[in-house]
């Protein structure tokens, strides 16, 4: 299979753009990986070796990088991801009892992914919010005070 | 009292635009700095006494100092700045990114022309969207009126300016993992020294400096050296972001002079603790400070005097723990993101954060041991500085130690009891 097989033409331009502005090529992995994501939600294998071939790297080393980085995905996720901040200040304010209310109603641990495919419900470091803790971003909108009460009404405004 | 670094960003939570900031005397600092040597602009910012507000509290203008200048430095250097704010408990950068991204742009302008740096990065952490989309419209901005590329201002000095927005890891705050994300790779933080000022992004002199700091250096310019130190209380230079998060009463940013007593921001600021809550600790500068209590209230805030109360300002947000949460709890909540967090290249931070975790699991659990106290002693002593390439092992252990000390009957109780005295959080 060739690249072009595997990531698009506006993915492969975009990537070139990128590449362009640094001394080396390799300098535009995590960009690469985020322009791919961006596209399909997730970086499968076949991504990867389609990166590594525009970059000139090794699948493995690109491999070594997009699994170093949370936000990278190597797994497919729901059509939208929750990110749920389990850091200090929201645990003091009862993140856990917020935690809890989310897996119970979408039947989930964290790491996975709702049977529809509507959600995946993961953990991120410190939102920066921490004066409206419990807080949490869903896609890239930021929740915060977030309650036992007021969780149920905002999970549904995604589809 | 005089609020310098916030008193223009807007309540509606829109940030200024060019236009706005030009009309509050915004670029003027670059103007004045364009009409220095960059040595004496470094001058400048030395004896205004400015120190990283990042956490490390390192002086800007010394650090800047050590960059290779003249004919025979490397003809590319680079200037960034750290936007990665990813520190349990602090949420003060985030302000600063969202409600005035020219005034960080100036910042870097100016620092750019102390050390002639050619190219310049924003390094901002993924989950800043709003930021994200207010520095990517200021930079717009900034071209289009020649602050940005090349003959700045009319002058002979050329920057480009480009924002990275990164995927995750708090590693990436650490200034060498910052650089390796940079450069497309694993975040790793690399030996020291060489030092980026030396050896930095691609090989090239690189400085890397908080937003919260470079914020702070078009005050300078404008304001002169003198009248930043007096900004503080206790002669350290300047103000300072304070938070507070926890169980008080107003949970919040402010402006204040550095050098404010804790009392002050928690009493007076944060509203005291809610009611139904009684104070029993603080972590005075984020997730990897040592805890302060009761008899260090009264500590001015400033690196000095929070270093002599055994702890440290760090990033100056306040945690705040309350009777009705449990400290081993809370040092196991700290922990089990530092094991996280850890990039797992040197063995005590890898193979110690883990089994730190593990022991407080089982305090937690009701089935630790006396022994268990021994062993995260030792792993304070383990993860100390000097045994690490970087700091996140050490900050790691700094609430731990503290816990250790401060709370040593609740530990204690724990192992006594088989069980957590609290038991409110699972």
């Amino acid at each position: 299979m060739t690249t072009e097989n595997i990531l698009t033409t506006a993915e492969i331009s975009a990537i070139r753009e990128i590449y362009r502005h640094f001394p080396q090529k390799s300098a535009a992995c995590i960009e690469g990986l985020k322009i791919i994501q961006r596209q399909r939600r997730w970086v499968s294998d076949e991504a990867i070796r389609g990166l590594a071939e525009i970059l000139e790297m090794s699948p493995a080393a690109i491999d070594s990088v997009a699994t170093y980085y949370s936000l990278i995905f190597r797994r497919p996720v729901g059509r939208n991801v929750i990110l749920l901040c389990n850091s200090v200040s929201c645990w003091i304010m009862g993140c856990d009892q917020i935690a809890a209310c989310v897996k119970k109603q979408l039947a989930v641990d964290y790491g996975e992914t709702t049977t529809d495919d509507r959600y995946t419900l993961l953990t991120i470091p410190c939102l920066g919010t921490c004066d409206h803790a419990p807080a949490m971003i869903i896609n890239e909108d930021l929740h915060r005070d977030l309650t036992a009460e007021n969780i149920g009404p905002i999970l549904q405004q995604y589809q | 009292m005089e609020q310098p670094l916030t008193r223009h960003i807007k309540k509606d939570g829109s940030w200024l635009t060019l236009k706005e900031y030009e009309a509050v005397g915004g670029y003027q600092g670059l103007k004045k700095a364009l009409t220095l040597t960059p040595a004496e602009v470094t001058k400048t910012v030395t004896d205004a006494g400015l120190k990283g507000r990042g956490g490390a509290g390192f002086p800007t203008g010394s650090k800047w100092s050590t960059v290779p200048m003249g004919p025979d430095a490397p003809a590319i250097k680079y200037f960034i700045a750290n936007a990665d704010e990813m520190e349990p408990g602090s949420f003060k950068d985030r302000l600063l990114l969202e409600g005035n991204p020219h005034q960080l742009i100036e910042g870097l302008l100016i620092g750019a022309w102390a050390i002639q740096a050619r190219f310049s990065f924003i390094f901002l952490r993924w989950a800043y969207h709003q930021a994200a989309k207010a520095i990517a419209e200021c930079i717009r901005e900034a071209y289009e009126a020649g602050y940005l590329g090349a003959h700045i201002a009319g002058s002979d000095f050329h920057l480009d300016l480009s924002l990275h927005t990164s995927v995750g890891r708090y590693i990436c705050g650490e200034e060498t993992a910052l650089l390796n994300a940079l450069e497309g790779k694993r975040a790793n933080p690399r030996s020291k020294p060489p030092y980026p000022t030396v050896h930095g992004l691609f090989g090239k002199p690189t400085i890397v400096n908080n937003v919260e700091t470079l914020c702070n250096v078009p005050l300078i310019l404008t304001g002169g050296a003198d009248w930043f130190i007096k900004l503080s209380k206790t002669g350290e230079g300047g103000t300072k972001l304070y938070g507070a998060s926890g169980r008080v009463k107003k949970p919040g940013l402010w402006e204040l002079p550095l050098g404010t007593a804790l009392r002050e921001i928690l009493e007076e600021h944060a509203g005291g603790m809610k009611d139904g809550y009684r104070f029993k600790g603080v972590l005075p500068g984020g997730g990897s400070t040592d805890f302060l209590t009761d008899e260090h209230l009264d500590t001015p805030m400033d690196y000095k005097s929070v270093s002599a109360a055994g702890s440290r300002l760090g990033t100056g947000t306040l945690i705040v723990l309350d009777d009705k949460t449990c400290p081993v709890g809370m040092v196991r909540n700290l922990e089990q993101f530092f094991a996280r967090e850890s990039c797992g290249w040197c063995t005590p931070c890898r193979e110690g954060l883990p089994w730190t975790t593990k022991l407080l699991d089982s305090l937690e659990k009701g089935t630790g041991k006396m022994e268990d106290l021994d062993i995260l002693t030792f792993q304070t002593h383990y993860m100390a500085p000097g045994n690490t390439f970087c700091a996140l092992a050490p900050g790691a252990m700094e609430p731990l130690q503290s816990a250790l000390k401060l709370f040593k009957a609740d530990f204690d109780r724990h192992i006594h009891e088989h069980k957590c005295p609290w038991n409110n959080h699972g």
